[in-house]
């Protein structure tokens, strides 16, 4: 019995000792890859990919700022990238490293949140919209943000529990900015979402559970992000999605290196290996965002360009804005609103 | 699999030396342990309780009295009692005066001792007849009653939890039921009630058990006692065997109480975030917001509460002798 | 009355839990497959085991020492060691992390395994303690005179005499971190995730069917491991 204790005991401590292969510690998104990419770049390149996940932008960079040297690369959406910039997390990006970046869609070389692209290279990008259900909802009901506080829907509405995007649109269904930051039109959208919750609309506050329930039938509307949206879509006939004619919020989510990187050459060898067409098309075809990959928009060719939820049409982009990263200062407006909204009763 | 192992030099000295110190003290301590110098050996686990209790729980303090910069302050607490404070500083004297006093925190400590009430005075309800039922020598069923309630407890909590969701859903067992009875459906979770089921259903073993030692400890013959005695065997449950029993009820009321004030997971999965309690509040303070400052606040406070609480209930329980576990 | 639907839902051959389309081993064949759960079982068994065996160490020396201290320091020290118990699961978490965070230690394996020890040990002193009380004092000081070394004494006395305590108290803090979520949420990287977090996070994914078959293998190990311990106690008697 104390042999195999003993042994038992040593053979737990070996992994603690084996350290010495290449590595690459990889922070993104729940579901936010074909994780088959991973083992091909592990058999191609020989690193091993260390991958974690997380699930929003704010929960990630508490992880980031609390664990230095912990993570490589990162997948921040755009506003958090600038956030990052300001508090000095990100490496400048050698596009040396990175051939396949020239693939890189041309008009999104240069995002206002990243000049140049210096320190990021888009991933994926979409809108934020409603999945809703057609045998529950009247589709010309969904034409405006509005139908989330209809009351023919009570109890069917799924929000997503992420404070920009929930902010963002009903700010834009009041007629305003997603970038507001002016306390009283931030307390108008409070009272707004505060309203929707006591009338009892809203079913849960969640994020990536939502589109397996909607897929389940669970509910009729939710507020998601395109590509979850076209995933539950492409499992459940009844569902359908929509930009809401107010307009929305567009967003890119970039990959970038950070500053504390212990493994600096692969992480650039894998941020190349997810910009080859045919990785970014299996990623595409996988999680179901929009790809700011040319060459694999070309490899996806008809099935791409015709699918609305995935290449919106142009009218639809105009409405929508970018997030512009909210200073710390108001920042906290929009946390004790939000916990607010959250508490309401 | 790969551990992260880096950590700053002087974490490997002090480590190094520690261990030295370690072996050395147990070295000594084990030549020579005649009486008192024996007591020398807890002086490795005093060093681990200073480190690792003693040292946190002083820097929960020192967060909870700081800024962000380090100064001392007492705006954390303020910020508990008025979550609209910090707003009020920002926006300015201009909107200031309309905001009402953000009762935000207060309220939702206040929802979740009020739903830890309602979950420990439940799972007591519930669970005295079953301890009661269990302890019962005569029944040959009590072996197997305790082997019900060891079996889910070994599972993991947040396995059993996710289990209720697909009773509870809209799509769910009970709701297929209802439906294939005829009945409409019935929106079941994301909401208080879901919470506190499942709350119960997490935490009811907690109560069941203490009170169960205790009732099996009990010396038969004392009710035996009572019923020559002529006690009905109402009358004997009543005056001698709850009052016997008292230790462990109490002792099932803390390890209740406890973590149902502090879940956060329950709350998340079955209310949806809809219904925030005590626990969510911290764990979104501080991975969420990054707050240190105000997360520590909270916390300290819940200690305090919790502190509180105890020692009202150690009055009642001056040895501590229902505290079996298991 | 959940578990045994979990149970029921593993062997569904669909991904919904909605609809019923079939019995298959699927799931089971897709859990031994998936690495990150097999890393988090790994994680799990290694960590509650070197933490089980440390903090068993730790208390028993620990409980002789307090045991035979002065009245004074005696109840200081015991007012230390129920201090966790009394302190709720996320105020230790956090305090742990603030500790981590202060001293600049990267989260991790290392951490999670002295958070472990931490909460583990003062179940352990707790339940080597009332073995000690009932212990006979004279037992000890008989084998001092009877010429037995201190050392030998000890060995051979003393830890014998509480054997059962330690045993329960392993047994104890062995349980006790397989099944920790909160502390180990809070003390861990996302690197490192043992079977706690990563149902966690797996569960604000949705529910997989993989962790249905988790579940049920989970459950019906544990009933056969109490079966047997059931039977071999009745055996004894």
């Amino acid at each position: 019995m104390k042999k195999i204790f003993s042994l038992l005991l040593v053979c737990c401590m070996l992994p603690v000792f084996a350290l010495a292969d290449e590595v690459v510690n990889v922070f993104n998104w729940e579901d936010y890859i074909d994780e088959s990419v991973l083992q091909e770049f592990t058999v191609e390149t020989g690193i091993r990919v260390n991958y974690m996940r997380f699930t929003t932008n704010e929960d990630m960079i508490v992880q980031v700022e609390t664990n230095p040297g912990g993570f490589d690369v990162v997948f921040p959406s755009d506003y958090m990238v600038e956030r990052m910039l300001a508090k000095g997390l990100l490496a400048e990006i050698n596009y040396d490293h990175i051939p396949n970046a020239k693939y890189i869609l041309e008009n999104l070389r240069n995002p206002d949140y990243d000049p140049d692209g210096a320190h990021s290279i888009p991933y994926m990008w979409g809108t934020v919209g409603i999945l809703y259900n057609k045998t529950m909802v009247d589709p010309a009901d969904v034409n405006t943000w509005g139908v989330l506080w209809n009351e023919k829907y009570r109890g069917t509405v799924f929000m997503l529990d992420s404070i920009r995007d929930t902010f963002g649109v009903t700010l834009k269904y009041l007629g305003y900015s997603v970038n507001s930051r002016e306390y009283p039109l931030l307390k108008e959208v409070a009272d707004k979402l505060v309203e929707q919750k006591t009338s009892g609309m809203v079913k849960a506050y969640q994020v990536d559970e939502t589109k397996d329930k909607m897929v389940a039938g669970e509910g009729a509307l939710a507020l998601m992000w395109s590509g979850d949206a076209q995933y539950a879509i492409d499992l459940n006939d009844d569902l359908d999605y929509v930009v809401p004619k107010e307009g929305s919020n567009v967003w890119v989510d970039p990959m970038v290196i950070l500053k504390d990187a212990r493994n600096l050459e692969n992480a650039e060898k894998f941020i190349d290996f997810l910009c080859r067409p045919e990785v970014a098309q299996k990623n595409c075809e996988e999680i179901r965002y929009s790809s700011p990959n040319s060459g694999a928009i070309e490899l996806m060719g008809e099935e791409y360009t015709s699918n609305s939820v995935l290449n919106p049409s142009q009218e639809t982009l105009a409405n929508c804005e970018f997030f512009i990263d909210i200073p710390e200062k108001e920042l906290k407006v929009y946390n004790a609103l939000w916990t607010e909204v959250k508490n309401a009763k | 699999m790969r551990y992260d192992v880096t950590l700053p030099w002087w974490a490997y000295t002090l480590m190094g030396v520690g261990g030295l110190c370690f072996v050395v003290l147990v070295i000594l301590s084990i030549r020579r342990n005649h009486g008192i110098k024996r007591s020398l050996f807890a002086s490795p686990y005093t060093l681990w309780m200073i480190l690792f209790t003693v040292l946190p729980c002083i820097l929960i303090g020192y967060y909870a009295f700081t800024d962000t910069d380090g100064n001392f302050t007492f705006a954390n607490f303020r910020h508990f009692w008025d979550s609209n404070a910090e707003m009020k500083e920002i926006v300015g004297e201009e909107f200031a005066s309309s905001i009402p006093r953000g009762t935000v925190n207060v309220d939702t400590l206040v929802y979740s001792l009020w739903m830890a009430f309602l979950c420990t005075a439940i799972s007591l309800v519930l669970g005295y007849p079953a301890a009661l039922f269990m302890a019962d020598r005569d029944m040959k069923l009590g072996a197997s009653l305790v082997i019900l309630f060891v079996v889910p407890m070994w599972m993991n909590f947040l396995l059993r939890t996710i289990a209720w969701m697909s009773l509870l859903e809209d799509n769910g067992l009970i709701n297929q039921l209802l439906v294939a009875v005829g009945l409409p459906r019935a929106q079941l979770m994301y909401n208080s009630p879901a919470v506190l089921l499942g709350m119960i259903y997490n935490y009811m073993p907690f109560m069941v058990f203490p009170i169960y030692t205790s009732l099996s400890k009990q010396d038969i013959s004392l009710s035996e006692a009572a019923a020559d005695l002529g006690c009905s065997s109402f009358q004997t449950l009543t005056r001698v065997t709850i009052p016997l029993s008292l230790p462990g009820v109490i002792s099932g009321i803390t390890m209740v109480f406890m973590p149902s004030v502090t879940t956060f997971f329950i709350p998340r999965v079955l209310g949806g975030g809809n219904t925030m309690m005590f626990g969510d509040l911290i764990e979104s303070k501080f991975l969420t917001e990054g707050n240190w400052n105000g997360g520590s606040a909270l916390s300290l406070l819940m200690m305090l509460l919790i502190l509180i609480s105890l020692s009202i209930l150690r009055k009642a329980d001056p040895n501590g002798e229902g505290s079996g576990r298991i | 009355m959940p578990i045994l639907v979990l149970i029921v839902q593993s062997f569904n051959a669909g991904k919904s839990r909605a609809k019923w389309e079939g019995f298959s081993f699927r799931w089971y064949g897709a859990l031994f497959q998936s690495v990150s759960i097999m890393d988090a079982l790994k994680v799990t068994l290694s960590v509650a085991l070197l933490a089980t065996v440390i903090s068993t160490i730790l208390g028993t020396l620990a409980a002789i020492g307090i045991y035979s201290m002065k009245k004074r320091p005696q109840s200081v020290m015991m007012t230390m060691t129920n201090l966790p118990n009394t302190m709720p699961d996320i105020v230790t978490g956090i305090s742990l992390m603030l500790l981590f965070i202060f001293t600049r230690i990267n989260r991790g394996y290392l951490t999670m395994l002295m958070a472990h020890i931490t909460f583990d040990t003062p179940y352990v002193i707790l339940s080597v303690m009332p073995k000690l009380k009932q212990m006979n004092k004279h037992t000890y000081e008989a084998a001092l005179d009877l010429g037995a070394t201190p050392t030998y004494a000890l060995l051979h006395v003393l830890i014998p005499e509480c054997r059962q305590g330690i045993v329960t108290g392993a047994l104890l803090a062995f349980t006790l971190s397989l099944d920790d979520f909160t502390v180990s949420y809070f003390t861990t990287s996302p690197l490192v995730q043992n079977l706690s977090t990563l149902i966690y996070s797996a569960a604000r994914r949705g529910i997989e069917p993989t962790l249905n078959a988790l579940s049920a293998l989970m459950f019906v190990t544990l009933l056969v491991l109490l079966l047997i311990v059931n039977h071999r106690t009745e055996e004894r008697n």
